[in-house]
């Protein structure tokens, strides 16, 4: 970028700053959500590969979806999206052909972009085009539900879109809830676009292009963004809140102290520590649900010595101090993934509880018969960005292993090398977690199992011809009974076999005042305030 | 003057591309893979791999140097990964609300320590040399975050009186329109007293925090060119000749220990600059120390570069900056040979 042209972005966001002055939007303190977090979107595009995280929290509020999961109550009043209800979003109604690979969509004929021009088949077809071309992860995440190329895209006439899945994949569906297949208003993003840019990812980047329920005010990359609501939405129930502020503290401690004096309405990504206490007090309430289809692991490469011994893996899943970690690393906020009746039966779900528990003895007994009677050496890696809970535990790990002559060292990796640490394929012992918007047991286990690709996720480099065509059965079983006992017989292969010992799985916590009503879970872990509102 | 500035320049020039060099060797030999780390969650060998070429990150270094240099000279620092946004666009707008925060804690230290020093220095041995002595340390002594904690804790927290630690300004204030980049004088500009009011506010526990950090160079410093100078001929001849003691304090003494002082005031507010990386974390403060810590956290190498390249234009600026101040403070100091 020239330095004119850099000079206009300064122009132009200094225009915007001034312009927007809070007030004038919103009547009152009550109209406005005040949320605080560590990090923030790094562009308003969830359709590029170098979109961080955040950028769904964008994808989400801005841009409508051609369906959206429905909610579900659960027993202890804790409301969580419900991965078996598809609802219209965008699409009013739609119809699945019966082998599964045709889905015809009819758009909702009234439904408007911000810019007052009605939404079309012709610009979901644009978008969903720009999701595969994108590359890197939107696509990934488009492959879950088999769409790969332009061409299984149709414009059938103004409101009716269609999607052919060749394969007839089940999760092509689910998988257009997820923030990546967004609707973009193409007329719009075509103005901004280039010969040498052609899907308008520059502009798209700091610019939105929605009909989303919110659009976007103002946005400080690192600091902060501002939402509006967009009183025209028609795609669902009007959002409470005329605006939403999300303003990036990176101290966790200035975030909880924000909550505790009412300053913020909501914090996310608090330490567990915290969050345990908050929901110890009556001044906030703390909602907890544990993270859908993740799970934290004790893995080790089963390609080196000595875990390349199946019986030096089970000693080590009797060597953890479980109890120890759930109460001292997590503080309570996970679900403990061990210590299962050895005679039930698993279920037709993951993650599930491993039937390992504390035993030393035990740990000892299986070293020694592996040929390791005094032990040996190894190394720990844990990812730095999740030290606040990996490093406790990969020290309680350490220290129990020392009882039975296994000495460990830690080693903590900078975030920004985490992944190509797993890449490498390179590390003996490792905590490591995986988490999955769409729960379903075969798609976590293709991502963290599957030998046949491989992924960077498989950090133990297991690869298991068997293994693996179980888990692609189970990806394309239409019979349901046969689908159930090929996820048990999957769970039953991956505990024998343990190139990765479940510990727990972690909570998603969210700390809010009392007064705060709506909140729902969602896969993708981000808060949905178009469901939020204030208690009168 | 004007010859001995665009010396100074000139003599700037070697460092600066030695602050480039190094700059772009260290960032790219650190542990950590930038295109691993972007190609984000599911990401493959290829989608790395395509995600490497788009950053130009497969080029070999030579070629990545060459690149970036030539961009460099046409005022382009790359884009950063982390903010999406191109490098000099972020610091454009996050170095005015560094500069802000470190010239109101520099005031701060500056109010607190040269009077502390100078009493401190005419009466030394005392108890006021002993509290000087005493805030000095326990000001230096707790690590600025911490003292930034504390201070939230106090006096937002338990007390109530500060304003929520949440940036430059709380959520209901406009901003005003951009004149000078810092809020609190825009604000005046603008005739908007309540937003600046506002910004002040938010300015005074950050600034406390960073201000304490320098005191006790300030305030050491100021004592001992003080209790120098107060021992030196002229002062004793000046005492001797019956001047009044205000005059002798005051116009010989006062006059002549400021000297060091403000020799080292640039490189003051040049380190307070670079140290209110965890103040600016601790606060929410949208500055370049924050930026620079995040930059490197993910190795986003054009983000490392650019901050790096521009505090050492800072500190030749400020230094020369410094050598001008010093000049007008003391007539006898000339650079010009």
């Amino acid at each position: 970028m020239s330095i004119s042209a850099t000079v206009r972005t300064l122009g132009l966001s200094t225009l915007i700053a001034s312009t927007a002055a809070l007030p004038a939007i919103a009547q009152s303190r009550e109209d406005v959500i005040i949320a605080v977090g560590e990090q923030g979107p790094n562009s308003l595009d969830t359709q590029t590969p170098t979109s961080n995280d955040y950028t769904r929290l964008v994808a989400l509020h801005v841009y409508d979806r051609l369906v959206k999961h429905g909610v579900k109550t659960l027993d202890d009043g804790t409301r969580v999206y419900n991965k078996d209800e598809v609802l219209p979003e965008l699409a009013t109604n739609w119809e699945i052909s019966e082998d599964g690979t045709e889905l015809t969509f009819h758009l909702r004929e009234n439904a408007t972009f911000h810019d007052g021009s009605p939404v079309e088949a012709k610009d979901v077809k644009w978008s969903f085009d720009r999701a595969v071309e994108a590359g890197g992860f939107p696509l990934i995440q488009m492959g879950a539900g088999s769409m790969t190329e332009p061409d299984q895209f149709e414009a059938v006439d103004e409101h009716t879109f269609r999607i052919r899945v060749p394969d007839g994949n089940k999760l092509a569906l689910p998988d257009l809830t997820t923030p990546i297949p967004i609707v973009i208003n193409s007329d719009l993003a075509l103005e901004h676009a280039t010969e040498d840019d052609p899907w308008a990812t520059e502009w798209l980047a700091n610019n939105t292009a929605g009909g989303g329920a919110y659009d976007v005010v103002r946005w400080t990359p690192g600091n902060e963004i501002v939402f509006q609501r967009n009183d025209d939405w028609k795609n669902g129930d009007l959002p409470a809140m005329q605006m939403v502020v999300y303003r990036q503290i990176a101290s966790a401690g200035t975030r909880r102290a924000l909550l505790e004096s009412k300053d913020a309405d909501v914090s996310v990504g608090l330490p567990p520590k915290d969050f345990a206490e908050l929901a110890e007090s009556d001044a906030v309430k703390v909602v907890g649900v544990p993270k859908q289809s993740a799970i934290v692991n004790l893995e080790m490469n089963v390609n080196m010595p000595p875990f390349d011994n199946p019986k030096v893996r089970e000693a080590m899943a009797y060597a953890i101090p479980y109890d120890a970690i759930m109460s001292d690393a997590f503080y309570g906020r996970a679900a403990p993934m061990y210590g299962a009746d050895p005679d039930a039966d698993y279920p037709v779900a993951w993650p599930a509880k491993s039937p390992y528990q504390t035993d030393l003895k035990k740990a000892k007994a299986l070293l020694t018969e592996a040929g390791y009677p005094d032990g040996f050496e190894s190394t720990i890696y844990l990812d730095l960005s999740r030290a606040t809970t990996y490093e406790p535990m990969a020290l309680l790990i350490q220290q129990n292993l020392a009882k039975i002559g296994v000495d460990v060292t830690v080693e903590k990796v900078p975030g920004s090398n985490w992944f190509s640490k797993m890449l490498e394929k390179s590390m003996p012992m490792a905590v490591t977690s995986f988490h999955a918007w769409l729960d379903w047991p075969e798609y976590h286990f293709y991502w963290t199992y599957f030998g046949a690709n491989n992924s960077v996720f498989n950090v133990a480099s297991q690869e298991d011809d068997e293994l693996d065509a179980m888990i692609q059965k189970a990806r394309f079983e239409a019979d349901a009974s046969a689908y159930d006992d090929n996820i048990r017989g999957i769970t039953d292969r991956v505990m024998t076999t343990l190139p990765k010992i479940p510990v727990v799985q972690d909570y998603m916590d969210v700390a809010m005042q009392n007064d705060i009503e709506g909140y729902v879970y969602w896969f993708h872990t981000f808060l949905d305030f178009r469901t939020i509102s204030r208690a009168e | 003057m004007i010859a001995m500035i665009a010396k100074r320049f000139a003599s700037a020039i070697p460092s600066l591309i030695g602050v480039i060099i190094v700059t772009f060797v260290i960032s790219h030999t650190l542990p950590g893979d930038p295109a691993a780390y972007f190609a984000g969650p599911s990401a493959t060998a290829e989608s790395i791999a395509e995600t490497r070429a788009r950053l130009g990150l497969d080029q070999p270094l030579p070629i990545q140097f060459l690149t970036y240099v030539g961009d460099l000279v046409q005022g382009d620092m790359g884009r950063s990964f982390n903010s999406g946004q191109p490098v000099l666009t972020d610091l454009a707008r996050r170095l005015p609300a560094s500069f802000e925060l470190t010239l109101y804690a520099l005031v701060f230290a500056i109010v607190v320590a040269v009077p502390l020093g100078l009493w401190a220095a005419v009466n030394p041995g005392s108890w006021i040399d002993h509290l000087c002595r005493g805030t000095v340390t326990a000001a230096a002594a707790f690590p600025s975050f911490f003292t930034a904690l504390v201070l939230i804790f106090v006096f937002y927290y338990k007390l109530g009186w500060a304003p929520s630690p949440i940036g430059r300004l709380a959520i209901y204030f406009p901003i005003p329109p951009s004149v000078t980049g810092f809020l609190t004088i825009d604000a005046v500009l603008a005739g908007d007293l309540a937003t600046a009011r506002a910004a002040l506010g938010q300015l005074i526990l950050p600034a406390i925090s960073l201000g304490l950090f320098a005191l006790a160079p300030l305030a050491r410093m100021t004592r001992a060119s003080m209790i120098g100078v107060l021992g030196s001929d002229f002062i004793t001849t000046a005492r001797a000749e019956g001047l009044p003691r205000r005059t002798v304090l005051w116009t010989y003494g006062f006059r002549n220990a400021l000297l060091p002082v403000v020799n080292i005031l640039g490189m003051i507010f040049s380190f307070l600059l670079g140290a209110n990386v965890l103040i600016e974390q601790v606060f929410g403060w949208p500055g370049i120390g924050s930026y620079a810590v995040e930059a490197v956290l993910t190795s986003d190498y054009a983000a490392i570069q650019g901050f790096v390249v521009m505090m050492a234009v800072l500190y030749i600026l400020l230094n020369l900056g410094v050598d001008i101040l010093n000049m007008i403070v003391d007539p006898r100091v000339r650079y010009d040979d």
